[in-house]
């Protein structure tokens, strides 16, 4: 396999996992722009462990998801009680908070950033990406999932149903920043190099946007979404010079042809997400979706057998 | 089985309910009457405990519950379905279904589903499908099957006929009837009066966060007054003064 493509392989694992992490709050109703104060998190302690202790990998990994998983259980107690818009401006004051820290931190490298020493090959990420997909699909499945979901749809109803709430959220927005922090740890391995640039507001937008084009409403969503975003840019990195070639080649004249090239694929991506906000305002991948293509399906197993725990 | 005494509720400096007794014997139907912002849905929803009181006492089955949360409320055996059939739209209706078993942990409840579907053959059809597609009625059908998977004592419904075809208001007032007579007791806040006080022992009228009215059902239906005012007899005149806002 190319480095090329085994590259694009470890970045999408790495998304999928962050868009699940993501998505785990934003199925409880709960939007979350810290994306990458999460990951800030997960991708520092691992590199930071890795590179002063010299900690296997193994190990930064699973220290970058726990300690994103308590930051995240800490933050959730009190920004849990804000909803919408200031909820939203609640994590993302968390992600600039963590950002300005490490700028400022002498032991994380400051602006320098960090060279981790522990470098993981691409298939890591991608095992891992898929083990984190099972997980999810298995949480949207057990009561727990339904619960989420209820919160999602009507956060007072579920009160009166006697769901814990509170709990509920916290637990969700919890395990989702341990998601977050995974994936930055897997980022700090497979780039061996974290800067706090990286982690910067853009990074929390996308991942949001992954979850939330791709779908809220089943854990089909992110997959489908961070799998979209992540290799559209790519396919439109090849595909742009070509169109270019073919319309010089058409035209015969290549002073006057200036688009579309490489800069253009930007502003493909942000079409494209517009248009999906028009036409699919609940996402890519919706329930009636996966319904109707459950009908299609010839001797599809009657969904009867629907847990009840 | 539930007693209520000098209730308050505020939200800020308005006062919605205001020293309010009342009570609902067992097995009993009693319903709640009154214009519109007379705390009828304040009232409710104070009782099953998403809003907090600022006053009084709220005991069920000789439990003082007024400092309990909804869940320890839905555990006790009273359950509210609020107005404008709030059913989780991204749910399959028999999802909806259990939601509403969510605090029981024994292992009858696919037996109380079963027999949920027996009492709403329509729900049972439909099943596996989004509640979303649901006609109004089936979705006030499916709150209200929401709340009994619950097995409650205590049904409490905020104005359920609201938005309902006629045939789907007659079922309904079918089904409170059936409900009751399975032993639950039934408290109403409804605008529809006259098919609420049929069905009522019972009756309170409220205005402005006061109880100014409680009788027999049947002397309800009969007072002048109250029907001129609900069910637009005459021209309003000085005598409807208890309830003077039309509904």
């Amino acid at each position: 396999m190319s480095g090329y493509m085994s590259g694009i392989l470890a970045i999408l694992a790495i998304n999928i996992i962050f868009a699940y992490g993501i998505y785990l709050s934003v199925a409880t109703g709960q939007l979350n722009l810290g994306g990458a104060g999460f990951q800030a998190v997960g991708a520092y302690a691992a590199a930071y462990l890795s590179a002063t202790y010299g900690f296997p990998v193994f190990l930064t990994l699973l220290s970058g998801l726990l300690l994103s998983g308590v930051f995240g259980f800490a933050i959730a107690l009190p920004i849990l009680r804000t909803r919408g818009v200031y909820l939203v401006l609640a994590t993302f004051a968390f992600a600039e908070v963590i950002a300005g820290a490490l700028l400022n931190s002498d032991t994380f490298g400051g602006a320098m950033g960090i060279s981790v020493p522990g470098y993981v090959e691409w298939y890591v990420p991608v095992i891992i990406a898929a083990v984190v997909t099972l997980f999810v699909f298995y949480i949207m499945s057990t009561r727990f999932g339904l619960n989420m979901r209820a919160i999602h749809d009507d956060e007072e109803v579920s009160d009166l149903m006697g769901v814990p709430i509170r709990k509920v959220k916290v637990i969700a927005f919890s395990m989702g920043a341990a998601l977050a922090g995974l994936a930055g740890g897997l980022y700090a391995h497979t780039f061996t190099f974290v800067e706090v640039q990286s982690f910067n507001a853009i990074l929390s937008i996308y991942v949001l946007l992954y979850v939330l084009l791709g779908g809220t409403q089943t854990a089909w969503g992110p997959l489908a979404g961070a799998t979209f975003f992540t290799l559209l840019p790519e396919v439109l990195r090849d595909l742009l010079p070509a169109t270019k070639t073919f319309l010089v080649g058409l035209v015969g004249d290549a002073e006057n042809v200036a688009p579309p090239d490489e800069s253009w694929r930007f502003v493909i991506l942000g079409v494209l997400t517009v248009l999906m906000m028009v036409f699919r305002p609940e996402g890519l991948i919706t329930r009636p979706m996966l319904a109707h293509l459950r009908l299609r399906r010839p001797s599809a197993p009657n969904a009867s057998g629907e847990a009840l725990e | 089985m539930l007693e209520v005494e000098a209730l308050n509720v505020t939200y800020g400096r308005t006062r919605a309910v205001q020293s309010l007794d009342m009570t609902v014997g067992d097995n009993e139907v009693v319903t709640v009457l009154g214009s519109n912002g007379a705390g009828k849905t304040s009232l409710l929803r104070a009782l099953q405990g998403a809003v907090g009181t600022s006053g009084g006492r709220i005991v069920f089955d000789g439990k003082n519950i007024t400092a309990k949360s909804p869940a320890a409320r839905v555990k006790a055996g009273m359950v509210l379905v609020p107005e404008g059939r709030q059913i989780f739209v991204s749910m399959t209706v028999n999802e909806n279904l259990l939601m509403g078993a969510y605090l029981r942990r024994d292992d009858n409840i696919e037996r109380d589903l079963t027999e949920i579907y027996d009492r709403f053959p329509n729900l049972a059809e439909r099943r596996h499908m989004s509640a979303k597609t649901l006609s109004g009625g089936e979705q006030q059908m499916l709150a209200i099957g929401r709340a009994l998977v619950g097995r409650p004592r205590l049904i409490m419904l905020d104005e359920p006929s609201l938005g309902l075809s006629p045939l789907y208001v007659d079922r309904l007032f079918n089904l409170l009837g059936e409900l009751n007579k399975d032993g639950i007791a039934i408290l109403l806040v409804e605008q529809n009066t006259s098919m609420a006080l049929d069905i009522a022992s019972r009756g309170y009228v409220l205005e402005l966060g006061r109880k100014v009215l409680e009788d027999r059902a049947e002397a309800l239906a009969t007072n002048t007054a109250l029907t001129e005012a609900y069910l637009g007899g005459s021209d309003g005149d000085g005598s409807a003064r208890v309830l003077d806002e039309q509904p």
